[in-house]
């Protein structure tokens, strides 16, 4: 059951506070923030109590979604809940952020009616919703005279209307209610956490990945999404040989029916409109290629006493994807003062950071097959022996677009019915970092 | 507008409202209406414009209906008689074609909250029980929960309570939620909605229907139903079965609640229940929201106090992110920390190690201790890695470092030569106390074996004058009595110098006791001062630690699912009892705690020198016996105050705690002889109460010892005048002399 909700700003600005059971104590917004600003470090933040009152909140988007609730609620439920808040907020208002959430409080005051009734959580299944939301969502779009792109020469089509823009899928879902075009996305997103050990052996790799279908087509009674048709799930079922696409678990919304996936690896589903996870799974300890990026370090001092750390890092990808923005973060010894750097293209930057204690190397392209290279020079006052110890693990932070770890592919997706010609079907494949390990 | 106040948006806003060419123009009139809500949630008051409100909600376009119901239930509480005018609004509401707007009206209706409106509400309630769409059914269910919430006491018609019964059969799956619901609040004095064997039944069968929402709550529900024999609780489970294994945690979560409440009586099936549900719950370990994960963790550290090796096969999943927050990282160092076994020791300790060197400060020393954890079992892989962290000269990391071998030492006495051979060659000064005094106290047990441990202490006692801790002064003190006695060449100018500082020169009255009591020893012979120096090194107890030993799941399984386990760490920082009780007779644990080696006297002056800043105690002007007996008997213009205190036997002398009473200014006066059952003491003090004088407390303690199980000291209090602020400080107080009494006893006679 859940008494009050309401959503800050990082900054503690009250954006939007509703109370379900008739208990006004507007004063709990402001002693929840203070509790989670003067909180110790080492103290976990998410559940926090106040006399019998207790904070579940979580993180989306910048703001804090908070929910008072009693002792014996179940915190999956109340986590849960408000992770599907906040997606159902997104869906309606397109990206979460604070105009967003100030500009459509009447929508969400109105969203938060219907999910909740009395504390008890009704339904956030947003077809049914769909019914019930009368309001139309203001979308912040600002204009911005630098962002021509879309407009062309005396009004005339651009090249460019070819390309979904990036913020294509962050729209409001109510949108294609005035003759927007409907338009709907599947993409695969997979993160990866991988250890490679200082002999370069691979000591963790997990894969966790979703497909997610964005739909923004009023009138879409079903879809099909075909999948590699060497898909297989657990150790034992290997089919066949050649280039098989195995995962460990898997697990699907509930809404997918699964008759055709035992034999053609078919997921049918009735998409609501919005966003959707269709699947989830996970693929442990095992990759079907080699890891996308290895490093050869080379640690030593040099006679004037700095530290030279001098960092070959090689992309195993295929030779026509690419990885974008890869960030490497190197950790340096305390004391760190200053950074000379060679770097082997001109866009590439590393600046030292001392408040993290780290020296970050970023590089905005790095295409698969090659290999760069950086030499870094850091001077360190009283630099011993064990300060080569603090030179500790190197974390990448990257995204692959275009490309799955597992494999995994979408070999099509069939609208039912037809959709008209103008209709647009985008099917996106990205894998980011969720952390990429490497010691040194 | 940020630059109108109040007011002047009041009224710009009503002028606004009261418009007629904005009533003629819906949209112009919604946009009013809007900013009225916009000036509302930005905390503006405009209660001033309800009846401005309550006129415009006789509207047909719905979105104006809702924003004026959202402000209408905002202030219905302080304009009652106004809230009448919309009665006949949302009446007529409910008669409407559409089923939306009778929802609307009904929700709203109800959510006014106010006493007087129930005549009108509770016709439209049961009519709306019988409407046609479920969505208004839906409503009309809670509403009655909520008009019973406004007047518990009033009586609840039976014939409602029979209809929501009957519409737990209704078609709509949440209908039937919603009247679990609201029959709970409903008959919350008669225990709750009755769960019998044909609710069950039907509740299980439905439960497909419901969403994850619903699922959840149907499953809690069913956590009160006893069946009634083993066949049917077999049945329920294999029903149950799918959802144990659900891609949603909640109800997965919630079938595992039902499972170990069902299974209460066949431990062996909730384990199994347990076995199968790890799957799940380590998804949801790695749920992209962070919050879920921690939550999924600290549920797994539930499971692992029941089935201790379970998840040591996947110890990988719970390696630290690069990127994740530190309660997160330190949660699963936690759960890593269970996990170690033969085989994937020497992976873990090496991940471990990364950690060590984490930017964040608390990460790095949780996982130093946690290294430290794992050393209790194998201890030399651990002790590489710690003696290698204190070649890397931080600070942090040292003193963490320092503390983790001082607490192995404690419990594996067979590491110390390796931990000899590290302190020789640590030569760092640490700012950290809690570090220092981990030093000194490894330099004072081991110091024969360390060879330039009286170099090391001598470095302290050179900059005496510039320590601060007082807890590092008394581990001073005692180290060096402790390496004057196995080295006492070396020593004595050293310890000599210590001395005359502390009792010349030391303002604090606890350092000085102790240095005072030392210097007598010493006159005392060297076989006297051994006998009190040399206390455990160890604790022989916990002997081989073979880890603890798998509890019961009726131990945690009422906490399943609840906050109480994310909560956790905030009261129980160590999830193991008899470990960290062992560790609490550790002579240098904290500061706060006194060490145990020091005499009961000294032990109380640390006590009053630390309780002294808070408030002050003090015996004079005296109380003559005849006036404590008139107060005492005097009979209700003092205050009164009643407890028990666990305590253990209770076999000092009288002379002993006087003393010690006397040394936090409490004065006794009067005891019954040593014999006598029940043994009686009586005692007062005044305590200062800041700038309103002070107050009079007289106490008496009565301890039985006719029920010999009952250890206890029954202590009664007056006051005068009455403050119970400070009453509750000095028992407090009292407790603690009591406590430090009784344990100081015990180690007394350990020595």
């Amino acid at each position: 059951m859940i008494h009050q909700i309401f959503i800050l700003s990082s900054k503690g600005d009250h954006l939007l506070y509703k109370d379900f059971r008739g208990e006004t104590c507007s004063d709990l917004v402001n002693v929840f923030y203070e509790m989670v600003t003067a909180l110790p470090g080492d103290q976990p933040p998410v559940v926090m109590r106040h006399k019998d009152r207790y904070f579940v909140h979580v993180r989306q988007g910048g703001l804090f979604w908070v929910a008072t609730t009693t002792a014996d609620s179940s915190p999956f439920t109340i986590i849960e809940f408000l992770n599907r808040l906040s997606a159902l907020v997104k869906d309606y208002c397109g990206v979460l952020n604070e105009t967003n959430i100030t500009e459509n409080f009447a929508l969400i005051y109105e969203l938060l009616d219907e999910v909740l009734d009395y504390g008890y959580i009704q339904t956030t299944s947003s077809d049914i919703l769909k019914n019930f939301i009368q309001t139309e969502a203001v979308s912040s779009k600002q204009f911005n005279l630098f962002d021509l792109s879309n407009v062309g020469l005396f009004g005339a089509d651009t090249q460019q209307s070819k390309v979904a823009p990036s913020t294509a899928a962050t729209r409001p879902i109510q949108g294609s209610r005035e003759g927007g075009k409907s338009e709907i996305f599947v993409d695969v997103i997979e993160r990866m956490s991988v250890v490679i050990g200082s002999n370069g052996v691979l000591m963790k790799a997990d894969v966790e990945g979703e497909i997610r279908v964005k739909c923004y087509m009023p009138n879409c009674s079903e879809i099909r999404i075909g999948l590699n048709e060497e898909f297989s799930i657990g150790k034992s079922q290997l089919r066949g040989y050649g280039a098989a696409v195995r995962v460990d678990e898997c697990s699907f919304h509930q809404a997918v029916r699964l008759d055709e996936f035992d034999n053609h690896r078919i997921l049918r589903l009735s998409p609501s409109q919005g966003e959707l996870t269709v699947m989830q799974y996970l693929l442990s300890d095992e990759l079907p290629s080699a890891p996308p990026f290895r490093l050869f370090p080379t640690i030593e001092r040099d006679k004037g006493g700095r530290l030279i750390v001098y960092l070959k890092l090689r992309c195993d990808l295929p030779p026509n994807s690419v990885a974008l923005n890869l960030c490497a973060t190197v950790p340096v010894p305390r004391g760190s003062l200053s950074l000379s750097q060679e770097l082997s293209s001109p866009d590439q930057r590393a600046e030292l950071r001392p408040e993290s204690r780290a020296v970050v190397w970023n590089i905005p392209r790095f295409a698969g097959g090659t290999q760069l290279s950086a030499l870094f020079k850091l001077d360190i006052p009283d630099l011993s022996s064990a300060s080569l110890l603090e030179v500790g693990p190197v974390s990448l932070s990257f995204e692959l677009p275009k490309l799955t770890a597992t494999g995994l592919q979408i070999r099509f997706l069939r609208l039912s019915p037809i959709q008209p010609s103008q209709s647009q079907r985008w099917v996106r494949y990205v894998t980011h970092s969720d952390s990429y390990t490497i010691r040194v | 507008m940020p630059y109108l106040s109040g007011e002047e948006t009041v009224k710009e806003l009503r002028r606004a409202l009261c418009n007629p060419n904005v009533h003629s123009d819906p949209l112009r009139h919604r946009n009013a209406v809007l900013r009225v809500i916009r000036a509302m949630s930005q905390g503006v008051d405009v209660s001033a414009l309800f009846s401005e409100m309550v006129k415009a909600c006789a509207t047909v376009d719905i979105v104006q209906k809702k924003l004026i119901y959202i402000f209408l239930c905002s202030y219905a509480a302080v304009n009652p008689e106004l809230s009448l005018l919309v009665i006949n609004t949302l009446r007529k509401d409910c008669q409407d074609p559409n089923p939306m707007v009778r929802s609307l009206a009904l929700r709203n209706m109800t959510n006014l909250r106010l006493s007087s409106l129930v005549e009108y509400v509770e016709q439209p309630l049961i009519a709306g029980l019988r409407d046609r769409a479920a969505c208004v059914r839906r409503v009309a269910v809670l509403g009655w929960a909520k008009l019973h919430d406004l007047q518990p006491d009033s009586e609840i018609d039976a014939a409602v309570v029979n209809e929501l019964y009957s519409l737990l059969r209704d078609p709509d799956p949440v209908v039937m939620v919603n009247c679990l619901r609201a029959l709970e609040g409903i008959l919350k004095e008669e225990g709750g909605v009755v769960i019998n064997k044909p609710i069950t039944h039907h509740l299980l069968n439905r439960l497909k229907e419901c969403d994850i929402w619903g699922q959840c709550e149907v499953l809690k529900f069913l956590q009160r139903y006893q069946p009634q024999s083993e066949d049917e609780l077999f049945d329920i489970l294999s029903l149950l079965d799918a959802s144990l294994v659900s891609p949603h945690p909640p109800v997965m979560a919630a079938t595992v609640g039902l499972f170990l409440s069902l299974c209460g009586s066949l431990p062996a099936v909730g384990l199994s229940a347990l076995r199968r549900a790890q799957g799940p719950l380590l998804a949801a370990c790695g749920s992209g929201s962070r919050e879920m994960r921690f939550t999924a963790l600290c549920h797994i550290q539930l499971l692992l106090r029941s089935l201790p090796g379970l998840l040591g096969a996947h110890y990988k999943r719970f390696f630290c992110g690069y990127a994740e927050p530190a309660f997160i990282k330190q949660r699963k160092m936690k759960v890593l920390v269970e996990l170690v076994n033969d085989d994937n020791v020497a992976m873990l300790l090496d991940e471990m190690k990364g950690y060590c060197t984490d930017v964040n400060p608390d990460t790095a020393q949780a996982a130093i201790s946690a290294i430290g954890h794992i050393g209790r079992s194998y201890s030399d892989r651990s002790l590489e890695i710690l003696v290698g962290l204190l070649g890397l000269k931080q600070d942090h990391i040292t003193s963490a470092v320092v503390q983790t071998m001082r607490d192995l030492l404690w419990v594996c006495p067979q590491c110390s030569s390796t931990v000899c051979l590290a302190l020789e060659e640590c030569e760092d000064t640490m700012q950290d106390a809690q570090g220092r005094q981990a030093l000194l106290w490894m330099l004072g047990v081991y110091g024969e074996r360390i060879s330039s441990a009286p170099y090391k202490l001598e470095v302290f006692i050179d900059d005496v004058r510039n320590e601060t801790s007082a807890g590092v002064k008394l581990e001073l003190l005692t180290a060096s009595m402790r390496l004057f006695l196995c080295r006492p060449a070396e020593m004595q100018d050293m310890l000599g110098r210590l001395l005359h500082h502390y009792i010349e020169e030391e303002t604090d009255m606890c350092v000085r006791d102790q240095a005072l009591l030392y210097y007598r020893l010493l006159h005392c012979g060297k076989e006297e001062t051994e006998k009190v120096l040399q206390g455990r090194r160890s604790d022989p107890s916990l002997g081989v630690l073979i880890g603890p030993p798998a509890e019961s799941i009726s131990q945690w399984a009422h906490s399943f699912n609840t906050l109480a386990p994310l909560l956790q760490s905030t009261f129980k920082p160590d999830s193991k009892p008899q470990l960290s009780d062992a560790l609490r007779c550790d002579p240098v644990e904290t500061s706060g705690k006194t060490p145990a080696d020091c005499s009961p006297i000294t032990q109380l002056a640390f006590l009053t020198s630390s309780s002294a800043a808070p408030l002050s105690l003090s015996v004079s002007p005296a109380l003559s016996p005849e006036k404590f007996e008139r107060l005492w008997l005097q009979p209700r213009a003092q205050h009164d105050e009643h407890g028990k205190l666990q305590q253990t036997v209770f076999q000092c002398s009288a002379q002993s705690l006087q003393a010690s009473l006397q040394l936090v200014n409490v004065q006794t006066l009067a005891f019954t002889p040593a014999h006598a059952r029940p043994w009686k003491v009586y005692l007062y003090t005044r305590m200062q109460l800041d700038s309103r004088g002070s107050t009079l407390i007289l106490g008496e303690l009565v301890h039985c010892e006719e029920e010999p199980e009952e250890k206890t000291v029954r202590v009664t209090l007056r006051q005068q005048p009455r403050d119970d602020e400070t009453l509750k400080a000095f028992l407090s107080i009292l407790t603690t002399v009591l406590h430090t009494h009784s344990s100081s006893n015990e180690t007394l006679k350990d020595i």
